[in-house]
């Protein structure tokens, strides 16, 4: 079948994948100049991901998340929004500072970026094996013919059955689960290095959340990908990251390897997020409630932007901005891979 | 076989389908009184039997014929306590939401009954209908768009009392909605807001206000916090856990996330495709589920723990919920269940306590429509 032939020839060896870091983003900053005034997104977020890793980044809305990743694809509405400052790495090229023409060409074939609802992001006016076909089309040349024979091998590997019937349908006449698979199928096509993953299965049900899940999984094993997860289920962390980066008003709060986030969250805010989780011995004890609001970007408030929502803040919080801090434990050991913006993270994850 | 089992476990539990005491109040005066009659801790304040409703498939312009029918609801029975909360959760399309309309009387039953109080309030018209409204109120699913941008927050949720003056004078209105802005802890000085100057979590608190304008004995929720931000959830859960204890409601909480469910819930239904596939209290349910369908549900919620990752066992259904204008015969589940047999494809399983169970003092002896039905080990879905 055409689906083995492509399997097989898909791992090749890519350049410099075992140190290097597929993407890194140093420094980041994304302002939008609204009316109202300068609503800052994101504040200085660091990350980075290598080849078949997956990063997860959790937050809220208007925590940035969703904002950076569109920086790093290159579809942010530029006005409003400007990046004053920041780089962002994709295999040690700084693509900020690429042409148009440049960008392009990485933008779906290096880094393809899935969607959250898939009803909206798909055209409704074009079948969907046009829209699969597209990507052949423009950055490869193929034929209309061509490029539909590949669309329906896609759909195959994303396990769409009876592909060949399928391939003329629209959109409305897919379930959601199927939808998602076809906007899975559309980032897949170019067999990118990076995927970035916008919520893709808050709109669906548990069961079909699942299924989504899993073929993601194993797509991203197959090909060897970096994935960029970007969420607030923490259960849907738990499942699939490697690593996490926790968000609060355009910053990076906390990063931490998945099993030591739930285990000891550095972060005050990682904790009220983890402590306000349904558990099963609280039922019928009141829930655990971060008070307040998320912060309005147009104001963020000085210091550390947590403070009037935080249980432990104090004066310094409100003056000074926490780096991100390399947490140790209590013996001064380095914890790998772990940071927390607090000043006082020794206390939060040591108690 | 569950008529027996029924009547050793009202002992101790609550059975999910109790005995009707229909009133026999016929002039309207009369049902008014048996309706504004108060419902003890613990009785049955609804009570809903085989209700159905179908949405008709016409073809044609001028002379429509119907051609089929969505069987959106298909012969849903269940109690309504007095004090408690009863979760229902199924993924989209089985038919929760229109069960909650039915309940309020938003859509008409195709048939079936709802009985308040004994009173079937599918088949009340005019002032009676009206009581029964002031009664039964509800919180929707999103606050951007039940809320009229148009009006300012003290006219939103002031306006119940101008369908319904009785409850509160025309002058102590103004007052009135003050205090239920504080009640929902939301500062009354912002009664002449807007919506849009608000916060998603703030919106559905005004939500929950004017819900709670008319001093309701039933609440219906229709996925109240699966709009909101995760830290903000956990505010508006607890905010109405508190409001049930202050002012004794009854609520119907209907969501998808199953372990706010588990949290809030004394009893669970689950439901698919317009059936209740199993019905217990919060523990059997998720302790010891019997149906395929909840164990897979189940199974399928991500745990917020990465050690749990390897360990648990996960049912992934194959294919999507089938079309509930077109339901499979016999079982609804059959077409994903692992279990199905021939017997599946004919016989309708019945809503009861499984056979297998029936008389034993177990958790698993819920009622259960299937007939295989049987235990098996859930990990984790806290």
């Amino acid at each position: 079948m055409t689906t083995m032939e492509k399997t097989a020839n898909v791992p090749e060896p890519r350049a410099g994948d075992d140190t290097a870091p597929l993407l890194e983003v140093r420094d980041l900053h994304v302002e939008f100049h609204t009316r109202d005034g300068v609503a800052k997104a994101v504040n200085g977020v660091n990350y980075s991901v290598s080849a078949g890793e997956t990063l997860a980044v959790l937050g809220e809305s208007g925590s940035g998340k969703s904002v950076t990743a569109q920086a790093i694809m290159g579809i942010l509405d530029m006005p409003p929004g400007k990046i004053p400052q920041g780089e962002i790495l994709f295999r040690g090229q700084d693509m900020l500072k690429m042409s148009g023409e440049e960008r392009r060409k990485i933008r779906g074939s290096k880094i393809a970026m899935i969607f959250q609802d898939a009803l909206s992001s798909l055209n409704p006016v074009l079948s969907v094996g046009y829209q699969l076909g597209e990507m052949y089309r423009v950055h490869q040349g193929l034929s209309k013919k061509e490029a539909k024979a590949k669309a329906i091998d896609l759909m195959d590997r994303v396990r769409i059955p009876a592909a060949k019937e399928r391939v003329n349908d629209y959109p409305h006449q897919f379930s959601g689960g199927m939808r998602q698979r076809i906007m899975i199928a559309m980032a897949l096509a170019l067999e990118p290095d990076l995927i970035i993953a916008d919520e893709p299965t808050t709109a669906l049900d548990v069961t079909v959340q699942a299924q989504v899940m899993d073929l993601l999984a194993e797509l991203q094993r197959e090909y060897n990908m970096g994935l960029i997860l970007i969420t607030h289920d923490l259960g849907v962390v738990a499942d699939v990251a490697d690593k996490i980066a926790v968000m609060y008003a355009g910053r990076i709060v906390e990063t931490a390897p998945v099993g030591e986030l739930y285990k000891r969250p550095a972060h005050p805010y990682t904790r009220g997020l983890l402590d306000s989780i349904p558990r099963l011995d609280q039922k019928g004890q009141e829930l655990y409630a971060i008070k307040g609001l998320p912060p309005n970007l147009l104001h963020i408030p000085t210091g550390c932007a947590f403070n009037p929502r935080c249980p432990k803040a104090t004066d310094l919080c409100r003056t000074d901005i926490p780096a991100l801090h390399q947490v140790t434990e209590k013996d001064g050991a380095e914890l790998a891979g772990r940071g927390s913006a607090c000043h006082f993270w020794k206390e939060t994850i040591h108690g | 076989m569950a008529e027996n089992s029924k009547k050793s476990e009202a002992v101790d539990a609550t059975p999910n389908v109790s005995e009707v005491e229909v009133s026999d109040a016929s002039t309207t005066a009369e049902v008014e009184a048996v309706l504004d009659a108060p419902v003890e801790r613990g009785e049955p304040i609804l009570q809903v039997r085989n209700l159905v409703k179908h949405f008709p498939l016409t073809q044609g312009i001028l002379f429509k014929k119907q051609v089929g029918a969505v069987k959106a609801v298909d012969g849903v029975s269940f109690d309504l306590y007095q004090g408690e909360t009863l979760g229902i959760v199924g993924e989209s399309g089985c038919g929760k939401s229109t069960v909650a309309k039915l309940l309020m009387t938003l859509e008409t039953a195709t048939s079936g009954e709802v009985f308040y109080k004994g009173q079937d309030i599918t088949k009340l018209s005019g002032r009676a209908l009206k009581a029964v409204r002031r009664n039964i109120q509800m919180v929707f699913q999103d606050p951007y768009t039940s809320l009229n941008p148009r009006m300012t927050v003290g006219d939103i949720i002031g306006e119940p009392f101008e369908i319904h003056p009785e409850v509160a004078p025309k002058g102590d209105r103004r007052k009135r909605v003050q205090e239920l802005l504080d009640v929902v802890g939301l500062n009354p000085e912002y009664i002449n807001r807007y919506p849009h100057q608000f916060s998603g979590g703030q919106r559905q608190r005004i939500g929950i206000a004017r819900g709670l304008a008319l001093n309701p004995e039933i609440i219906i929720c229709d996925e109240p916090v699966s709009a909101l931000d995760v830290s903000v959830q956990a505010q508006v859960v607890n905010l109405m856990e508190k409001l049930q204890d202050e002012f004794n409601l009854s609520y119907v909480f209907i969501a998808h996330d199953l372990s706010i469910v588990r949290h809030i819930s004394d009893r669970v239904g689950v439901m698919y495709l317009g059936k209740m596939a199993e019905i217990g209290t919060d523990s059997e349910i998720y302790d010891h589920p019997t149906h395929p369908y909840t164990q897979a549900l189940l199974s399928a919620v991500p745990v917020p723990d990465p050690d749990a990752r390897e360990g648990r066992e996960r049912i992934i259904l194959t294919g999507d919920v089938p079309s509930p204008a077109n339901p499979p015969s016999g079982c609804r589940f059959r077409t994903r269940c692992w279990k199905a047999e021939d017997k599946c494809a004919q016989e309708v399983p019945l809503l009861a306590v499984p056979e297998v169970f029936a008389g034993k003092k177990t958790p698993a002896a819920h009622e259960s429509a299937c007939h295989f039905a049987e235990e098996k080990q859930v990990v984790g879905a806290a």
